[in-house]
């Protein structure tokens, strides 16, 4: 367990205290992948970084497990850091080392002096993360998701209990994203460690994590389930991260709709009830008609979730409201 | 050595017949084997002291690992003190320190001191310049895989910044030639001292030629030898 009490941290600028983060209070289990997200400046880098201390808080307690971080002497926070991993935008490789060098680093840093027993782990890591062939390369010569890949082994080598993510996938295209969070997704289920990831994008979010905090200029303003926060974000900023990685028709833009005619509905689906019939079984009793605007069926990590947007008509509308909600599915309507 | 001589007297009729003046052609030949043991000494003394300060001045730097702002600064003022003054006259101002250091103000041994003590604060700036240039990701990066000071220095700077500090070696090599020639001036020996005393005290121009010459041959091979050492590192 990861766990700030009243933390607070200024940045002194000159002369005067700038606040970065406002006092909070934030507990992240054991074994879940946690993300925080916020725009940029919003603090989501001074917060991860506070878990290592690499930024001190000025102010409040951080609790890995039993121990208090703030009260760790110079060498016993050393030591705790190398249980925890931690992966960079930019990589932050040794350019003058190779890929098995770079992976060894930490090992090295360690203690490790046999050079067979680090050579085994080295192979173990780079044909977990899918690099084997590339052990004798330098930086220079991988792609910018094959250097992610080299620092999540690295990252990995000591068995941190936790691997800390800063924009880890900010650098890198669409598809080499996926494919990264595919591997932390893999990682954090196979070696149940705690990831926690920062990002500024809501679909990074809903592939991975299990919850999340959305940070506004310095202030976690929203938190909980990712499906909860995705589906109903409360805060104007959660919304417009929500609604980014929605199509506007889906994300409920109301004015769209001011000249459609019938009483217009979003359906929330989740879990099992994505793949039930029914809202054509609904219909069919309460003899209404529904035309669907917009809609999508995804997936929150692994969670199946539908969204439907729909004008619905005839006497029968309430009642039919009535019946969806008591087969489980969250309905709104939309005013207009 | 006596490859050298022989080389000379195998040539030796052309080489009367291009430098007249010239009458002692081994003199000349001591007088450059003076200035690459001056040159050899001094580059090495300087590198094995000016690394370590370089590596302070950038530790103590503003913002740095181990940031002390006064140490920063009195080691700051310290090198830009020794920086300041031309290397000919911070020389003559440490004779009194040169005689006390190696027994002598004269020849190489007398050389040695005042050419380190001018080339450290040089190459330490250098260094200094070349561990900024490390990313600073990399380096937190260590700092959270629970690295030391020290082994950040010896794992992290070092070989991240081996390029710069190559070439800082280079420029500081080919500084100190000049300094080696100024040195011979004031009786240090070496090419310096036969351009002076002969080239320009006896007035044959055809030392101060030869001399010109060797000078720079030897500064060209520094820097071909350099850039093929950043080159090679530089590929990376
Ligand atoms: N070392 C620092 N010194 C002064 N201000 C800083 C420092 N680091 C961050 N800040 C400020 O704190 C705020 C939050 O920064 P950061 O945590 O990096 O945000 P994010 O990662 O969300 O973009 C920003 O306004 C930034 O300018
Ligand atoms: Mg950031």
């Amino acid at each position: 367990m990861i766990r700030f009490v009243d933390v607070h941290k200024s940045y002194r600028v000159d002369g005067k205290d700038i606040p970065a983060l406002h006092p909070f209070s934030l507990d992240i289990s054991d074994g879940e992948v946690f993300g925080i997200i916020g725009h940029s400046g919003a603090g989501k880098s001074t917060l991860i970084r506070l878990i290592n201390l690499l930024e001190r808080p000025s102010g409040g307690r951080i609790l890995l497990g039993d121990t208090e971080l703030t009260a760790l002497s110079e060498a016993s926070l050393r030591e705790q850091r190398r249980h925890i991993g931690m992966i960079f935008q930019h990589f932050n490789l040794l350019a003058s080392q190779t890929v098995a060098d770079n992976v060894a680093f930490p090992l090295r840093l360690a203690g490790a002096r046999e050079p067979a027993t680090i050579r085994a782990r080295v192979d173990e890591l780079l044909a977990r993360v899918g690099l084997t062939e590339h052990a004798d390369k330098y930086p220079s010569q991988l792609s910018g998701g094959q250097k992610q890949r080299v620092g999540i082994a690295r990252a990995l080598a000591n068995r941190p209990s936790i691997l800390l993510c800063d924009e880890a996938t900010s650098a890198l295209d669409p598809q080499t994203t996926a494919s990264v969070l595919e591997l932390l997704a893999e990682i954090n289920r196979e070696l149940k460690l705690t990831i926690v990831l920062i990002t500024h994008e809501m679909d990074v979010v809903r592939r991975v994590c299990d919850r999340v905090a959305v940070l506004d200029a310095g202030r976690i303003v929203e938190h909980g389930a990712v499906a909860d926060v995705f589906l109903h974000p409360q805060h104007a900023t959660t919304r417009r991260f929500v609604n980014e990685a929605l199509p506007e028709e889906v994300a409920g833009e109301q004015s769209l709709y001011q000249h459609v005619p019938g009483r217009i509905l979003r359906l929330s689906f989740r879990g099992e009830a994505t793949w039930s019939p029914t809202l054509g079984r609904v219909t069919r009793e309460t003899g209404v008609d529904f035309n669907i605007l917009a809609g999508r069926v995804d997936r929150i990590k692994d969670l199946p979730y539908g969204q439907l947007t729909l004008a619905m008509h005839g006497s029968g509308v309430d009642a039919a409201l009535q019946a969806l909600r008591q087969a489980g599915i969250e309905v709104e309507e939309l005013a207009r | 050595m006596s490859m050298m001589m022989s080389t000379f007297s195998a040539t030796a009729p052309v080489l009367q017949h291009l430098f007249p003046d010239i009458e002692d052609w081994s003199e000349l030949a001591q007088a450059c084997l003076d200035t690459l043991l001056m040159l050899g000494g001094s580059l090495t003394l300087t590198v094995l002291f000016g690394l370590p300060l370089g590596v302070l001045l950038y530790l103590t730097g503003k913002g740095q690992l181990r940031a002390m702002p006064k140490l920063y600064g009195a080691l700051s003022l310290t090198v830009n003190i020794l920086r300041s003054p031309p290397f000919i006259i911070l020389m003559i101002v440490l004779l009194p320190l040169t005689s006390l250091l190696v027994g002598t103000k004269l020849g190489i041994r007398g050389a040695i001191p005042p050419l380190v003590i001018g080339a450290v604060p040089f190459f330490a700036r250098l260094v200094e310049t070349a561990f900024r240039e490390v990313e600073h990701g990399v380096i937190e990066a260590s700092q959270a895989m629970g690295a030391t000071t020290w082994q950040i220095v010896r794992h992290v700077l070092l070989p991240e910044a081996r390029v710069g500090i190559w070439a800082s070696v280079t420029v500081t090599a080919i500084a100190l030639v000049g300094y080696t020639a100024m040195g011979g001036a004031i009786g240090a020996g070496g090419l310096g001292d036969l351009a002076y005393r002969y080239g320009y005290l006896s007035n044959k121009p055809d030392y101060m030629i030869v001399t010109v010459l060797l000078l720079i041959v030897l500064v060209q091979i520094l820097q071909v030898i350099g850039d093929r050492i950043v080159g090679y590192y530089g590929r990376r």
